[in-house]
């Protein structure tokens, strides 16, 4: 058996496009929903318990409905509708809206977890309730939401893969495209699997580093 | 001067202040005493307006702090407040501590904030901690260097919330002796306290403070030695003990 011998550079190449996809994918979805899940997440810390339970309770169906569901229904209803949105913009609605369900939620929870005390002595010293927001409270928030939104990125960008269903060849719909013919599906396989683990190996090296910078002061 | 008139404040239905009446003349020391509970620290939250009065004024300086048209942000740059749990920001040096507000509310120029911001943990001792981070500093230095960042908008009143309570027996002389070096530099300030010997030392005057109502109030002397209310003399048997 000729280990190589159907598997050339060319499919390789094909399976990197499709690497592009996903991770576009995941820029679009992640940049989207981290501003939405932001914006959700700090009305959700103000706001009183009832529009906090409305808000919560809408984000929980994006967060409780299985990906490929949602990507379903949603391209299907773009088609009932005709909204003529591409399956790549829809895609990216549907991740955005995945995602910022998720942000929402650990920005809440950030923006809770810093004391009381410190907004009473940031506003004693004259600071704005603005100013206490962006020089206290979000960089203390940040540092403890950040590590859970470099998960939830990560988790996107695998859950990427899933809009292969609507039609979108991304990394593993190429690979699964190259496997029908060279009939290889453990070679490819463990490529398309190398290819995910680079990218979120770089990604999380880069993300390290910046939590590397936070050590210096502990909470 | 800090004029405290017929003040009522409540959280819901809960009754915390009952009718006070304060004046704190200008390079006075003024501590104020009483159990837990008794409104001491939510009086002080109401003179800076972070806690709302339902009823009464307070002025300082003549400027009424519940009215609509006062500029709070301003007004709480000349009260400076240190709180009992130190509050120093933990993602900021000691010297940023100090700075931010310089900068951010009295926008002053990085290098103005710089040289003011020295100036103040010089006498306060922490000079040779300017670029550590909270978490590296005891108690007792956190808790200074929040006295430090108050005093650096050079406020003309400043209150403490029972500022030694939080931390070792050790080190609660080195802010302590903050505090004298303030009286001594003629600070108009309010002191709550548990500490009574250190109150009657430094204080012009006390008020004792029980259930929301001023009922003792007087030289250090009257109040500690001849103390006439029962709850009074409650107190200092047992915090003397």
């Amino acid at each position: 058996m000729n280990f190589m011998s159907e598997f050339s550079l060319n499919d390789f190449l094909y399976m990197t496009k499709g690497l592009g996809v996903s991770i576009t994918l995941t820029l679009w979805a992640v940049f989207f929903g981290t501003l939405m899940g932001i914006i959700f997440g700090f009305v959700r810390s103000v706001v009183g318990f009832f529009l906090n339970f409305i808000i919560g309770s809408i984000l929980d169906i994006f967060r409780s409905v299985p990906l490929l569901i949602q990507l379903i229904l949603a391209n299907a209803l773009s088609a009932i509708l005709k909204f003529g949105y591409s399956p790549f913009q829809i895609s990216c609605i549907v991740l955005a809206v995945y995602t910022s369900s998720y942000v929402s939620e650990t920005v809440r929870s950030g923006l809770l977890s810093v004391p009381i005390p410190f907004r009473r002595s940031s506003r004693s010293l004259g600071l704005t309730y603005f100013q206490t927001l962006k020089e206290i409270i979000f960089p203390l928030a940040l540092r403890v939401s950040f590590p859970s939104w470099v998960g939830i990125t990560l988790g996107v960008f695998k859950d990427t893969s899933l809009v292969l269903w609507i039609g979108i060849i991304e990394l593993l719909k190429s690979s699964q495209i190259i496997i029908t013919r060279t009939q290889e599906p453990l070679l490819i396989l463990s490529i398309a699997g190398i290819l995910y683990f680079t990218v979120s190996f770089c990604f999380t090296r880069v993300t390290g580093m910046i939590e590397k910078k936070w050590e210096k002061y502990e909470l | 001067m800090i004029n405290i008139i017929d003040v009522y404040k409540s959280f819901g239905k809960l009754q915390i202040l009952k009718g006070i009446n304060m004046e704190v003349k200008k390079n006075k020391v003024h501590s104020i005493l009483g159990a837990s509970g008794s409104g001491k620290s939510t009086l002080l939250q109401c003179i800076n307006g972070l806690e709302k009065i339902q009823k009464g004024r307070i002025l300082v300086d003549g400027i009424e702090v519940g009215d609509k048209k006062t500029n709070l942000n301003f007004l709480r740059t000349k009260i400076g407040i240190v709180f009992q749990q130190f509050n120093v920001f933990p993602h900021l040096t000691t010297l940023e501590n100090v700075t931010l507000a310089l900068k951010v509310v009295l926008k002053k120029r990085n290098k103005d904030a710089k040289e003011i911001a020295l100036q103040q943990l010089e006498k306060i001792g922490l000079s040779d901690k300017i670029n550590t981070y909270p978490s590296k500093l005891s108690g007792g230095q956190q808790q200074r260097l929040a006295i430090a960042r108050a005093l650096a908008m050079s406020p003309s009143y400043m209150l403490f919330d029972e500022i030694t309570s939080a931390l070792d027996p050790m080190l609660v002389g080195e802010v302590l002796d903050a505090l004298r070096y303030l009286k001594n530099d003629g600070m108009t300030m309010m002191i709550i306290t548990h500490e009574i010997r250190f109150a009657k030392e430094v204080s012009d005057k006390i008020s004792f403070l029980h259930e929301g109502v001023v009922i003792e109030s007087g030289a250090p002397k009257d109040i500690i030695d001849n103390p006439k209310e029962t709850e009074t003399i409650k107190f200092l048997e047992r915090s003397l003990k």
